[in-house]
């Protein structure tokens, strides 16, 4: 579904992904973890084509990027995303922010659009929010309309950089939960995330970065049980014990 | 003190002066108006254009804005008024001019508030809307300049009471305004401390007014 074949990337100078390597298969669920600046929100953000590389090749779903005749615009409406900051549009309603794209990109009717809104805001358990303001819901039910949003397009697969990190401790539990369904539904996923239980019970691979490059990519109960670079190890021991 | 002179010239003043409806051409809101309009438009396309990759737009985007912001608006007027005619061969009419003169001074100012207000908008909101499959139009359309045109509201009124008063000075090339108006009153009256005092206020109340205006309109968007 997703395949990285060394991948290397600079900002200016600086080298932020180093020889990636990462093939991900349909329905697969890989979260992505490691320390701050390590290049994980980068590697997924290559994905969608929001960061462009310097050598090396990104296929998605069969499709190089890299292709001068690739339609990257229909790549992105079949590739969710979901921020840490979820980027809702302020200036228009939950209902409003989910149908946009559909509409615009899909041409589907406003009624169609609708209806397909109204089942997923259903689906992400706020049913009764269509016509609140992104200002008036809390980070967690806003987050959720971020995710309802990406479905919308019906996206072969959901990219998440970090989507609990800016919640309130009480409101990560329902995202999570919302992304566990979509998993069990069978969706590919790539989550950045350090929510290590999500790992654990969701995820069927841990790849852990350090400096830009992967230096493991093992199952979850492995990564757990015995990680083997020592990078890993520190890691896991401070984030477990936080 | 004898402001009968006002009343005398209730609709001269106003009616002609300020509306521009009567025998002349002239009239300070019936040139304030389109000029913001235009100016606006021109601001939109100017602003549009600093911000483009292609360095065939930004590039004379940029000198037009640095040129008309870095000479005076009198002297834009002016070379209106005695070159233009000149180089195209034909008379042109007070309104015309002043028109011409006001739209394309202001629209590089309106151009910068609308760059601004653009690039206040975050840059998570135009990836958020790539990511979903939108293009650059639809996006700049539908998710930034919704957004930017709140954000520049402050400044665009500013600007805009700015050019309001700024119509005064289309009196120098003949344009009826109501300052012209006032001065050909006081010239037949000699009543200047009146006259004077009287579209004072109305400029002041004119400007209040927008002010007010735009106060309400962002209140009103903020919520929503
Ligand atoms: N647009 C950019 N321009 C220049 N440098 C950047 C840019 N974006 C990221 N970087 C740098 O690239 C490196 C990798 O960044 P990235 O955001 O991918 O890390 P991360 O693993 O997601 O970190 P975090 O956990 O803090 O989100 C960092 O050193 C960062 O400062
Ligand atoms: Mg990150």
């Amino acid at each position: 579904m997703v395949e990285f074949r060394n991948v290397n990337k600079w900002f200016g100078k600086l080298h932020v992904l180093k020889d990636i390597d990462l093939r991900i298969e349909r329905g697969e669920v890989v979260v992505v973890c490691g320390p701050s600046g390590s290049g994980k929100s980068t590697l997924i953000r290559c994905v969608n084509g929001l960061e462009a590389i310097q050598s090396g090749e990104i296929a998605v779903d069969g499709k190089r990027l890299s292709d001068p005749g690739l339609d990257l615009r229909a790549l992105r409406a079949e590739t969710g995303f979901v921020f840490q900051q979820f980027n809702l549009y302020p200036h228009l309603s939950a209902m409003e922010n989910i149908v946009l794209a559909p509409m615009k990109v899909r041409r589907l009717s406003r009624e169609a659009a609708e209806k397909r809104a109204a089942e997923l805001l259903a689906r992400v358990g706020i049913p009764d929010k269509a016509d609140a303001f992104p200002a008036n819901l809390s980070g967690g039910q806003q987050q959720r309309v971020a995710i309802a949003r990406a479905l919308a397009m019906q996206p072969k697969i959901m990219l998440f950089d970090e989507p609990t990190s800016a919640l309130d401790p009480e409101m990560i539990g329902e995202v999570l939960d919302t992304m566990t369904d979509l998993a069990r539904d069978g969706m590919t996923m790539i989550v950045v995330t350090h929510e290590m239980g999500f790992a654990r019970r969701v995820a069927s691979r841990v790849v852990f970065m350090d400096e830009g490059r992967i230096v493991e990519d093992t199952k979850p109960e492995a990564f757990f049980a015995a990680p083997q670079s020592e990078r890993a190890q520190q890691f896991l021991s401070k984030i477990l014990t936080r | 003190m004898d402001f009968g002179v006002i009343e005398r010239n209730w609709n001269f003043l106003l009616v002609q002066g300020l509306i521009g409806l009567g025998n002349f051409a002239g009239g300070t809101l019936r040139l304030a108006v389109p000029a913001m309009l235009l100016g606006f438009l021109l601001g939109l396309f100017v602003g549009l254009g600093r911000l483009a990759k292609s360095r065939w737009i930004s590039t004379p985007a940029t000198v037009y804005v640095e040129l008309f912001r870095g000479v005076p608006l009198v002297m834009v007027i002016f070379w209106f008024w005695f070159i233009l005619p000149r180089a195209l061969g034909v008379a042109l009419p007070e309104y015309g001019v002043a028109l011409a003169a006001f739209v394309i001074f202001e629209g590089a100012y309106l151009g910068e508030i609308v760059r601004a207000g653009i690039q206040s908008v975050p840059r998570g909101q135009v990836e958020a809307a790539a990511s979903t499959g939108l293009g650059t139009a639809q996006t700049m359309r539908s998710v930034v300049l919704p957004q930017a045109l709140r954000n520049m509201i402050p400044a665009l009124v500013t600007q805009f009471i700015v050019l309001f008063k700024d119509t005064s000075l289309a009196s120098i090339i003949g344009y009826l305004d109501l300052t012209k108006a006032a001065q050909i009153v006081n010239n037949r009256e000699i009543r200047p401390f009146e006259l004077y005092l009287f579209i004072a206020v109305v400029y002041w109340l004119c400007a209040y007014g927008m002010s007010r205006y735009a106060g309400y309109l962002e209140k009103r968007l903020a919520t929503a």
